[in-house]
């Protein structure tokens, strides 16, 4: 692999050289020269990703998926081989600009890969509308991406924070809960994911009573359980995630919640941890836009090539990242490899209809994925899917003029 | 909120409370007494939580993890004391605070490369894995109840150990003159090395204990050491009666803004530390 960089980093160095006495001019770069040359060389792909702290596992798997998505295209997207530029984020949003900087001005990235972290892709979302970069988000789920900071070069291959808890809101009311508490912590996704359950529950004629907020990163709930008891609403909904997500729905069982008042939430509540939280989590709903059991073709084939490529189990982190790998693979077959040719690989990317293992999806105006939101249901160590709880689901790309 | 669940959220409060003085009382400790700011105290935390789910999942048992991991982390402490901190008494704080800045990094890069970075939970002793139905629908773990009576018992300890003994006596004079001590014949660095590994020993022992309830993560000591050294500064620097008041006035704090001023809640503990150093800029019971 690495003597393999090394040779096309020399192949490259040739072809500038080649070009700049041709044209005569210090500033070799490729494109003068035309497609022909340009095609010989490497596509470049930046993956800024976390690869230390918290969120790690998560950009592991999306840079497993990534990588997948580009094997099974022998290797190659749009006929073009790929040498990949890492950047670790760390999760750091103080950090996002320089980060993203570094991919596109020192290693002139054709596109952008990246994030998990909502703070950092604010960060990145800045950088590439100035430079037009084409970018393509895995994960973070800040409204704001396919909302006011959308662009014709912001792709998104994950889910709007808005997206699952709006079908979530329709889910509660129809289990004939009438009133809910929302609990969270109080940082944007968790508002966010909040006002979107709110509007949807409140719309079917439910109400929600009381909106819990808890500081990142602290994960004493006592009090804040101690206020539910209080105030005895018909459901529960929680978004935590990781860490938190075990320890409060391990205490949701301690304090005698459980099988008293449901506990509802987003998906991320009960993805990766149900290892952790034991039988606490038992017969819990959530809402997602992948589940265990999908139980399709496209699914089964995914899993098993991953499982294959990696000695490890799959999640909806990798199938973002493996979604990402095949966005990107739309938007270079339209344009043959091309990448100098942006228009059309940004209009090859529109018109795709990616065969995600979660199931097909095309991509909204803002370029967010229109997509079946599950609801999941915990059997065992399995987020089990139950039925889909909204059909082709668009996030509504509120304040995007794009 | 009715009577009832005020006295509910009272004892959340004061359990919370107690909580953090398990863990702060280990950095006013070493605070106070040998003057060292430590501010890898939360890594100690931290590679408390980590032993106590690796060798629980060994064991199979948190008990016998503990007995085995107490041990270790007091040789732990002695032996960083021995070997770093032993050289900066006397140096300026700033030699401190790069040093155990640098600790901070290495202990999460060894807890990167020996346990993983993934999360875990510890589970609680069975014999504790109950709750007390408090009203129709709360229940109390009697796990918290049981943590807060250990922490009760160990500070009424360490009040014991430093006010009532020999051993005590030395070390308050050692923290108010080093050099005296010394001369009068006592070994101060070997009471030095001891301090400094009790207060690891706290640290370490407070992680273990909590492992079941907050379940063990990376960068989990960061978390706790930010609202320690809240409390330190609160109490007065090297108090250990004022670390357990501060620890239960923030406890109370945060419990009750969490319920009545939920928009504030991150703020609250901030604003009080804020209010005391106006009143009392040397803490509670700090010498000034």
């Amino acid at each position: 692999m690495h003597k393999n960089e090394k040779i096309g980093y020399d192949r490259r160095e040739f072809l500038k050289g080649g070009t700049a006495i041709a044209a005569a001019t210090a500033a070799g770069v490729l494109s003068p020269t035309g497609i022909a040359l340009a095609q010989q060389a490497k596509l470049r792909v930046g993956l800024m990703l976390p690869y230390t702290g918290t969120y790690t596992p998560l950009g592991v798997a999306i840079t497993n998926g990534f990588k997948l998505a580009v094997q099974e295209r022998g290797g190659k997207l749009g006929g073009r081989e790929i040498e990949y530029f890492v950047v670790d984020d760390e999760s750091n949003p103080a950090k996002a600009p320089e980060n993203t900087n570094k991919l596109i001005q020192r290693d002139k990235v054709d596109v952008v890969i990246g994030t998990v972290h909502s703070g950092v892709a604010l960060g990145m979302a800045k950088v590439v509308r100035e430079t037009g970069v084409i970018w393509i988000n895995p994960n973070a789920g800040a409204d704001e991406v396919t909302g006011p900071l959308c662009a014709p070069n912001i792709f998104r291959t994950s889910f709007s924070n808005w997206q699952n808890t709006y079908a979530l809101g329709k889910v509660v009311k129809q289990r004939g809960h009438k009133t809910a508490v929302f609990i969270t912590h109080k940082y944007a996704a968790g508002e966010q994911m909040m006002s979107s359950f709110k509007d949807a529950f409140e719309k079917e004629g439910g109400k929600l009573v009381k909106e819990l907020y808890l500081p990142f990163p602290q994960v004493e709930f006592q009090a804040l359980l101690t206020e539910i008891a209080s105030i005895k609403p018909d459901a529960v909904v929680a978004f935590f995630s990781g860490g938190a997500a075990v320890k409060f729905i391990k205490d949701y069982q301690a304090a005698g919640l459980k099988g008293k008042i449901p506990l509802y939430g987003p998906g991320f509540l009960t993805d990766g941890v149900l290892e952790e939280v034991g039988d606490a989590a038992e017969g819990m709903e959530t809402t997602l836009h992948y589940a265990d059991g999908l139980d399709t073709k496209k699914d089964k084939a995914f899993r098993l090539a991953y499982v294959k490529a990696y000695k490890l189990q799959p999640d909806v982190f990798a199938v973002q990242g493996y979604d990402a790998g095949q966005l990107l693979a739309a938007g270079l077959d339209a344009v043959k490899g091309n990448v100098g040719d942006k228009a059309g690989m940004i209009k090859g990317m529109e018109a795709a209809k990616i065969d995600s293992p979660r199931g097909a999806f095309t991509l909204s105006k803002a370029h967010n994925p229109v997509q079946d939101i599950y609801l999941r249901k915990v059997v065992g160590k399995q987020n089990k899917v139950m039925s889909v709880a909204a059909k082709a689901l668009a996030d509504p790309a509120r304040g995007c003029k794009a | 909120m009715d009577f009832a669940f005020f006295l509910i959220q009272l004892l959340n409060g004061l359990q919370y409370g107690l909580l953090l003085f398990l863990v702060a009382s280990g950095l006013t400790l070493i605070f106070g007494i040998m003057g060292i700011v430590n501010l890898a105290h939360g890594s100690f935390y931290m590679v408390g939580a980590y032993l106590a789910w690796s060798l629980s999942s060994l064991t199979g048992s948190l008990t016998a993890a503990i007995l085995l991991a107490v041990p270790l982390t007091v040789m732990l402490g002695m032996g960083l004391e021995r070997l770093l901190f032993r050289h900066l008494y006397r140096r300026d704080h700033l030699y401190q605070v790069l040093l155990t800045y640098g600790l901070i990094l290495v202990f999460e890069e060894l807890r990167s490369v020996l346990w993983g970075d993934d999360t875990h939970g510890v589970a609680v002793p069975a014999l504790l894995s109950y709750s007390i139905p408090l009203t129709d629908n709360l229940s109390y773990p009697v796990y918290r109840l049981a943590i807060s009576g250990v922490c009760l018992l160990l500070a009424a300890a360490l009040y014991f150990l430093i006010q009532k003994t020999r051993l005590g006596m030395m070390i308050r004079a050692g923290a108010s003159n080093r050099d005296m001590v010394q001369s009068l014949g006592i070994d101060i660095k070997l009471i030095y090395t001891l301090v400094f590994a009790l207060g690891i020993a706290l640290a370490a022992f407070a992680g273990m204990i909590n492992a079941p309830l907050s379940s063990v993560f990376p960068n989990m000591g960061s978390q706790v050491l930010i609202i320690c050294f809240v409390v330190v500064v609160i109490g007065g620097i090297g108090s250990v009666k004022g670390a357990m008041v501060a620890s239960l006035m923030i406890g109370l704090a945060d419990t009750f803004g969490q319920v009545l001023v939920p928009e504030v809640a991150g703020m609250i503990v901030y604003v009080l530390m804020a209010v005391v150093l106006v009143w009392r800029p040397e803490g509670l019971f700090g010498r000034g």
